[in-house]
């Protein structure tokens, strides 16, 4: 059995009949994108697939631990977190531009934006605009870990011990270097967890726990780029 | 409607990979057929596999032996471990007769739709056999699909703590492929490894 993320008809899983032979089984690798067929009787069955590779994403990064990680990442966590049968054009698109991106130098950035815009599809967005205290939106460097809204810098000052650190480059303020990226991560891990997966049984991914351990360890030990 | 007696065997069979209930019960009815030449013999010599296979408790090989024949076998190269997923892997790589060295059977590899992780895995029994002096090399001879490429860095993690050289088996071009007919990842993988000629 295969699930897909599809435009128009969200996450949708099928029976793909021949799915372990050696030309099928190519094509079915996490993260490549397939032109699909689905036919069943009713709308309701489970039904079959007709797949044709059109993209082997998973093929150009298996040499890559972390980029690796982060794909099979980002699709555990469109699997746990996205409704069966539920249109969500918006992920669907974010999907496809991460797994574009994967292989562009800034594609850990690009990464924590997906976590974030992920939530938004699932309306859960963080309200980054201005700060949650003052109205203004100068100087924003936490989030409030219970509602989600930006706190500028003086006004959180007093609380930082109870906020979680908001990362410059998702404010336009900054570079996204190796530690601000973890950041970011972390500030979605959160949100993720509290609020996109709390419904599910399974919780956080391992896959996603994998990547940012991964990435964390691969960030001590490089000390900075990760190009 | 058949007798219980057929009925289990046709349910038995059609657990079997590669047979559905239809051929399950083309294939009992042939043993059937063949009661002394095929029946009879099958039976025994599943009773007698059933007995006398286990499983190596050293590298997870399936043997009549723990530890298994190639574990206990001294002309064996003990410096160099071939790690595998399952033991249809091992007995591929024996099939070539070109490597020489140990085996460890990892059991599966990494996934997360399928909620697998490394707990499942026999990756701290890898580790403890990796660490022992005579060992310099772990080769890891996983599927160059994204699960058994995230296994494999996965376990390259955990040797760094062992003195041990890790490398992996080549992906690209095989015996007799032809470009033409080659997927996009195989020949991508096969430019990215290409070497001096």
């Amino acid at each position: 059995m295969a699930t897909l993320l599809t435009r128009e008809r969200g996450r949708h899983a099928g029976l793909v009949q021949g799915a372990r032979t050696a030309r099928q089984r190519g094509v079915l690798e996490t993260g490549n994108a397939v032109a699909a067929r689905w036919r069943a009787r009713l709308p309701e069955h489970l039904g079959t697939y007709a797949l044709e590779l059109d993209r082997s994403v998973a093929a150009g990064l298996l040499d890559d631990p972390l980029r690796l990680a982060a794909l099979v990442s980002a699709c555990a966590l469109t699997e746990a977190a996205l409704p069966e049968r539920e249109p969500h054009p918006a992920a669907f698109e974010g999907l496809s531009a991460l797994l574009e991106n994967l292989d562009s130098p800034f594609w850990d950035a690009i990464y924590v934006r997906w976590e974030l815009g992920l939530l938004q599809e699932l309306g859960f967005g963080l309200d980054l605009s201005c700060c949650a205290a003052t109205g203004r939106n100068d100087a924003l460097a936490y989030v409030s870990p219970r509602t989600g809204r930006a706190v500028s810098l003086s006004a959180g000052e007093a609380y930082r011990d109870r906020l979680l650190p908001l990362p410059g480059f998702l404010v336009g303020d900054g570079e996204a270097d190796p530690d601000s990226v973890l950041r970011g991560l972390e500030l979605a891990g959160h949100f993720l967890e509290r609020l996109a997966l709390s419904a599910g049984d399974a919780g956080m991914p391992s896959a996603r726990t994998r990547f940012v351990e991964r990435y964390r360890k691969l960030t001590a030990r490089s000390g900075k780029t990760l190009v | 409607m058949n007798s219980p007696e057929i009925e289990r065997l046709i349910q038995l069979l059609a657990k079997l990979p590669g047979l559905g209930p239809r051929s399950a019960r083309r294939v009992a009815l042939h043993l059937m057929k063949k009661r002394d030449g095929l029946l009879t013999p099958l039976a025994e010599a599943l009773g007698a596999a059933a007995e006398a296979v286990r499983t190596c408790s050293v590298c997870g090989n399936l043997d009549t032996r723990d530890p298994c024949h190639v574990c206990t076998d001294p002309r064996r190269d003990q410096s160099t471990l071939c790690v595998v997923e399952e033991v249809g892997d091992l007995w591929a790589l024996e099939r070539t007769n070109s490597f020489k060295g140990l085996y460890h059977v990892l059991g599966g590899t990494l996934s997360a739709l399928e909620g697998i992780g490394p707990d499942d895995l026999s990756i701290a029994a890898l580790v403890n056999r990796a660490r022992r002096p005579e060992v310099s090399e772990v080769i890891l001879a996983l599927n160059a699909t994204v699960e058994g490429q995230t296994t494999a860095h996965y376990v390259t993690d955990r040797l760094t703590e062992c003195d041990v050289t890790v490398s992996r088996l080549a992906h690209g071009v095989p015996v007799g492929g032809e470009l033409d007919y080659l997927d996009e990842g195989t020949l991508t993988a096969a430019l990215r490894a290409r070497r001096p000629f």
